[in-house]
């Protein structure tokens, strides 16, 4: 047993090369099969003439590299290219995004570290937390965005961007509540235990035994805050006409699909990437942080 | 109770549930500065509660623990105890040396006597050039070494040993049974140590204590005379055979019937 253990980090740089390609081999193997799947659908609804669920023309579906170059093209006659303009959308947004994961984490991890130690807190407050991710995003955005834009803290007035970031925040904090509370009771009793045996007292209990033990939970929640922070960013600008992020380059080429559609879809594929950046981040930050069993990483 | 007294167990029962199971009885003990005690006893006879019980890990129905002249709650406040479990409870984001660092971070011991005594009990335990190592890179036998590292590291006046080596193989458990009487010399510690394996017991200990089950008794202390420092050799020696056979014969005496329910059941 000691010595497969011992023979593990040795052989660990050429397995995780080897890892590494697999992983680049299965991502070009799933993009092309996505692209095999676009097109060739398209192919055939646009032979046999179907029209269900829709028809299928260059409005409704236009061709995938049109998409990709359509990034490349003016967006309007002598302006800037496309790809350009959704690069500052992509960049407002992403500091809205930012800022509401960092405070919705925040809230998020401080209320999970509050449920788990009062029991009677968890059993009054939790019903509520999860009745707030039953109300429509759509419909608080509004409230939220407009409402605090008439809000004067001693003469400050939280611009735009900082209301938007709220509605991000309302999306993050929710799934890191959850797991901060899952995984602060994730704890192995024997630790506790041990930790009791030393006349630990609840801080130390809480940073050297709870929290460690809490972070693959953590970073769960984080995988799944971080995209959800990005749609509640793009949706938290669409219902309040703030312009500069993809939500607003959203609303603008949806009025213009029926002339321009390509427009509207290489947001999209903006929108898409900007999520996945925000996903990579948190797996990043989790591979430098999270030191624990392989196995345990999810 | 003498002045060199470390534990003293008076009149100790415990019940679980209310108007439920007795699991121990009537418990009287006194365990010497520098004794290694055994607990012996069939699954169920309680020997794992009593240990808890001298470690303030749960409070017992009626009668007291005084260690050091204190109550257990005392001691456990003034950090009297170093425990080991039958897993090793190692913390996986902490490295070998971190882990076995980690009663001394508690004890507000400074950086560097903390990385000189780590580095002591890390040599103790045969561990060096794994100090930078996570558990989940050692083998089982390695982790509990870490384990007892950590129990011995801040020098508890007494040690709480709960089944530590039940779950390693033969060979690695008496490897490690020579190590932690190598490491008890060393420190000059007291030991209780429970287990249900009788040739451990023999080997390890200064007295064994048999136990019977429901409800859970000391019914036995046997006085185990074999010279110090034990070896490889000690386990051959006649009086080695002797003392073996008599804690199991005390262990039928104890409850037969009891020893063989179990065996069953398990």
């Amino acid at each position: 047993m000691s010595a497969i253990a011992l023979e593990r980090p040795r052989s660990r740089y050429a397995g995780r090369m080897k890892a590494g390609t697999t992983r680049a081999a299965v991502l070009l193997l799933v993009l092309a099969a996505l692209w095999g799947l676009w097109e060739g659908s398209r192919a055939l609804w646009i032979h046999e003439g179907w029209t269900w669920p829709f028809a299928v023309s260059d409005i409704t579906m236009p061709h995938l590299n049109a998409i990709v170059e359509q990034l490349f093209k003016p967006a309007t006659t002598g302006g800037p290219l496309l790809i350009t303009i959704l690069w500052h959308s992509a960049l407002f947004t992403a500091k809205e995004a930012l800022v509401g994961f960092a405070v919705g984490a925040s809230i998020g991890f401080v209320l999970g570290v509050a449920l788990a130690h009062v029991r009677l807190l968890q059993r009054g407050l939790l019903p509520y937390v999860v009745a707030s991710q039953t109300i429509p995003i759509l419909a608080i955005a509004p409230m939220v965005v407009v409402g605090f834009g008439s809000l004067d803290i001693y003469g400050w007035t939280p611009v735009d961007w900082l209301r938007v970031a709220v509605i991000a925040a309302y999306l993050t904090f929710f799934p890191v509540t959850v797991n901060t509370l899952r995984g602060l009771q994730s704890a192995d009793p024997r630790a506790l235990e041990l930790m009791h045996s030393y006349a630990a007292g609840g801080w130390s209990i809480l940073w050297k035994l709870r929290v460690p033990a809490a972070l693959p939970y953590l970073f769960s929640a984080f995988k799944v805050a971080a995209t959800a922070s990005v749609v509640g960013a793009i949706i938290g600008e669409a219902p309040s006409s703030i312009p500069n992020g993809l939500g607003g380059a959203i609303i603008t080429f949806n009025q213009y699909y029926s002339l321009e559609p390509k427009n509207l879809w290489a947001t999209n594929l903006v929108a898409a990437l900007l999520g996945i950046v925000f996903f990579l981040a948190v797996v990043v930050v989790e591979k430098l942080v999270v030191r624990t069993a392989p196995e345990n990483i999810a | 109770m003498n002045a060199q007294s470390v534990v003293s167990i008076a009149g100790v029962s415990k019940v679980f549930g209310r108007g439920g199971v007795t699991a121990l009885h009537d418990i009287d003990l006194e365990i010497g500065s520098g004794e290694f005690v055994s607990l012996i006893g069939p699954s169920g006879c309680g020997k794992s509660t009593l240990l808890r019980i001298v470690g303030d890990i749960i409070e017992p129905t009626s009668g007291k623990v005084v260690v050091n002249g204190k109550p257990a709650r005392q001691a456990r406040l003034d950090r009297d105890y170093g425990i080991v479990f039958q897993s090793p409870v190692l913390y996986d984001w902490r490295t070998v040396a971190k882990n076995i660092a980690l009663p001394l971070e508690m004890l507000g011991w400074e950086r560097g006597r903390r990385t000189r005594r780590v580095q002591e009990m890390v040599e103790l335990v045969d561990l060096t050039g794994f100090e930078t190592h996570h558990p989940w890179q050692l083998s089982g036998g390695m982790q509990q070494r870490v384990s007892i590292a950590r129990a011995f590291s801040f020098s508890p006046a007494l040690l709480l040993m709960d089944e530590p080596f039940g779950a390693l193989d033969e060979m690695t458990r008496e490897r490690l049974n020579m190590e932690l009487l190598r490491v008890w010399l060393e420190m000059q510690s007291t030991v209780v140590f429970v287990t249900h394996s009788i040739s451990e017991a023999v080997f390890l200990s200064t007295r064994v204590a048999v136990m019977s089950a429901r409800p859970g008794r000391i019914t036995a202390v046997v006085p185990v005379d074999l010279p110090q420092p034990r070896t490889a050799e000690t386990r051959e020696e006649p009086r080695f055979f002797e003392l073996v056979t008599e804690v199991r014969e005390q262990l039928h005496a104890a409850g037969a019937d009891a020893v063989l329910e179990e065996a069953v059941l398990e």
